[in-house]
């Protein structure tokens, strides 16, 4: 598959990246380049195969166990003993670049 | 005594015997950091403050002659991707240049509890995506075994910092062979973990079904020692094992004689440098005269390693960096009049070119009409790979390899080519698809004098088979 600028310019709008012309041309040539290779997967047949999204599935879960209590791994623990204490609202606001001491401030949110 | 040649055991019974004092070691290092780092580069921040008033709790115990911790007085540096409470921390990049985490990392929580005092954060590729540490957003790092070539990535300021004793030990961390090539580049020890054996709560993620973090150390035992202190479950991650944590370092003594050893030919093939090949074919002797079964094995599918690991690490990277929009923390773009114009431009502005070139390689592999094509069949031939590993471990207990086809290669060398540096990648990315753990020792060196690693993978949670093999080897001399 060839990767082209107009799919450069769509990609870079959905990653929220405001590419200059030069990044660009070269990100054309750079992605064809990685997917020319990426194209190899191609040479095996994995149509029986299972994806495997977490390494995690190969431990962790209680398969003795049935509903919710298979996946308590994930619980939250600290939900559980009691609720921890939460970060300050002042530390939370600390490396704000713009802040009024309450809110995070952006810039206007709706377009004209 | 030389205060900076240090390993973890002798710096601590230094302390306990009262022939130096947490300050002195502390002292030590941030003299040496002063002559060597300007042109090493591996630090980018000291944290003196933190590191003094720690050193003195520790004399205080020393003076009262209480037992120390494990790790009492011992001089640690930490990977810039790893948050420190009030200590600033920029995964290497600009987008975080001033971004002051208001906790710390578990895994370094875990080192301060046990007595280690944290000197600084290390230098590293940023976002831990690169493989030689020349994508640092603030400088290079350059090889203390020579400072014209790189020390390997993306954890090259935490390999150069024990090579060349700016810290007794650090950590890095892993996703594609972040920690086990630059260890094998830079002539330390580097051990990269079982995935969900060390906490990842604290760690800037990159990708989440790959990363560890891992010590660098100047010998296997020091290397156990580190991850008895940061291994186990922890609440704040759900992906970390409630599997128990041995004494690795007291299992060390095990030996390695009767473990059945495995040599995969594709480790082997083509594109394996001449030196290489050599130093690493001895060193596997050198482990079947202390007793071990060496055992020809086949891995076929790896290969196809480096495209299933630049799809899904991509993938995930691009997901996990999406987070950085300049809203709450880090670099904000400047006159930006509405905020899509803000996100677009911080993003733009605050990430180097190979941050942005994996985040548009794992949206397009994510996107409508890609998305089976490129991630999904990925996650496949991930299965086929770890399958070869769970072949080979049920006729071996451990898998020799070397860590990286060649030497450390010249800064500049492959910057222009990303193709050809993701290649250099082959031997390592394997482990971290499968989950499994592996550890990078010494074995030798090139006839320039550049260190060879020998890279030695286990089972999940096995890391005490790896480390008995990796200690008996260098204990062999």
């Amino acid at each position: 598959m060839k990767v082209t600028e107009k799919d450069v310019s769509y990609v870079a709008d959905l990653a929220n990246l405001e590419l200059t012309e030069d990044e660009r041309t070269r990100m054309v040539r750079d992605l064809n380049s990685i997917l020319g290779h990426i194209d190899n997967l191609n040479e095996l047949d994995t149509a029986n195969v299972p994806p495997m999204a977490q390494v995690s599935e190969l431990y962790g879960v209680d398969r003795s166990k049935t509903g919710c209590e298979r996946f308590m791994y994930a619980s939250r623990e600290d939900v559980i003993e009691g609720l921890r204490k939460c970060l300050p609202h002042d530390e939370a606001l600390a490396n704000a670049p713009s802040s009024d001491g309450t809110y995070f401030k952006v810039p206007k949110v709706i377009e004209r | 005594m030389n205060p900076n040649g240090l390993t973890i055991d002798a710096a601590r019974s230094a302390i306990q015997e009262r022939k130096a004092t947490a300050f002195d070691l502390v002292d030590a290092h941030y003299e040496k950091i002063a002559h060597e780092d300007e042109k090493i580069g591996a630090y980018l921040t000291l944290s003196k403050e933190r590191a003094l008033e720690k050193a003195e709790q520790i004399d205080v115990l020393a003076r009262k002659g209480d037992p120390l911790p494990p790790l009492a007085g011992v001089p640690v540096g930490i990977k810039d991707v790893l948050c420190t409470r009030g200590v600033r921390t920029t995964a290497g990049s600009k987008i975080l240049g001033n971004f002051i985490p208001p906790y710390d990392c578990t895994a370094v929580a875990r080192m301060e509890s046990a007595g280690a005092i944290v000197l600084g954060k290390l230098n590293c590729d940023e976002f831990a995506m690169g493989s030689s540490n020349e994508n640092s957003a603030w400088k290079p790092v350059h090889n203390p075994r020579d400072l014209s070539r790189v020390p390997g990535g993306s954890s090259g300021g935490s390999a150069a910092a024990v090579a060349a004793d700016m810290a007794v030990a650090t950590l890095g961390s892993d996703t594609g062979g972040s920690i086990r090539q630059p260890a094998s580049f830079c002539g330390v020890v580097g051990l990269m973990p079982t995935y969900g054996r060390v906490s990842r709560y604290g760690l800037i993620a990159f990708a989440s079904s790959l990363d560890r973090i891992g010590p660098f150390s100047k010998n296997v035992k020091d290397a156990a020692t580190v991850l008895g202190v940061i291994a186990g479950r922890d609440p704040m991650d759900s992906t970390s094992a409630e599997t128990p944590v041995p004494d690795y370092a007291a299992e060390l003594n095990k030996g390695a004689r009767g473990l059945r050893v495995g040599v995969a030919k594709e480790y082997f093939g083509e594109g394996l440098d001449g030196e290489v090949r050599a130093s690493v074919e001895a060193a596997i002797q050198k482990l079947a005269s202390l007793g071990c079964e060496i055992v020809p094995i086949s891995l076929p599918h790896m290969k196809y390693a480096i495209p299933v690991y630049y799809i899904i690490a991509t993938a995930e990277a691009s997901s996990n960096l999406a987070r950085f929009d300049g809203v709450r923390y880090g670099y904000r773009a400047k006159d930006a009049r509405t905020l899509s114009q803000m996100y677009r431009r911080t993003r733009d502005q605050g990430f180097g070119a190979e941050v942005k070139r994996r985040i548009m390689l794992g949206t397009y592999a994510l996107s409508a009409g890609y998305y089976d094509a490129y991630y999904l069949k990925a996650q496949r031939v991930r299965t086929l790979l770890t399958r070869d590993f769970e072949e080979a471990f049920k006729q071996v207990d451990a898998i020799v390899t070397p860590t990286s086809p060649t030497a450390a290669f010249k800064l500049g060398e492959k910057s222009d080519d990303p193709l050809a540096m993701y290649l250099a990648d082959i031997y390592t990315v394997t482990a971290d698809l499968a989950g499994i753990c592996g550890i990078s020792i010494p074995c030798g060196e090139t006839k320039e004098k550049l260190p060879i690693g020998m890279q030695i993978l286990g089972k999940h949670f096995d890391e005490s088979t790896i480390l008995r093999v990796a200690h008996a080897y260098e204990q062999a001399g």
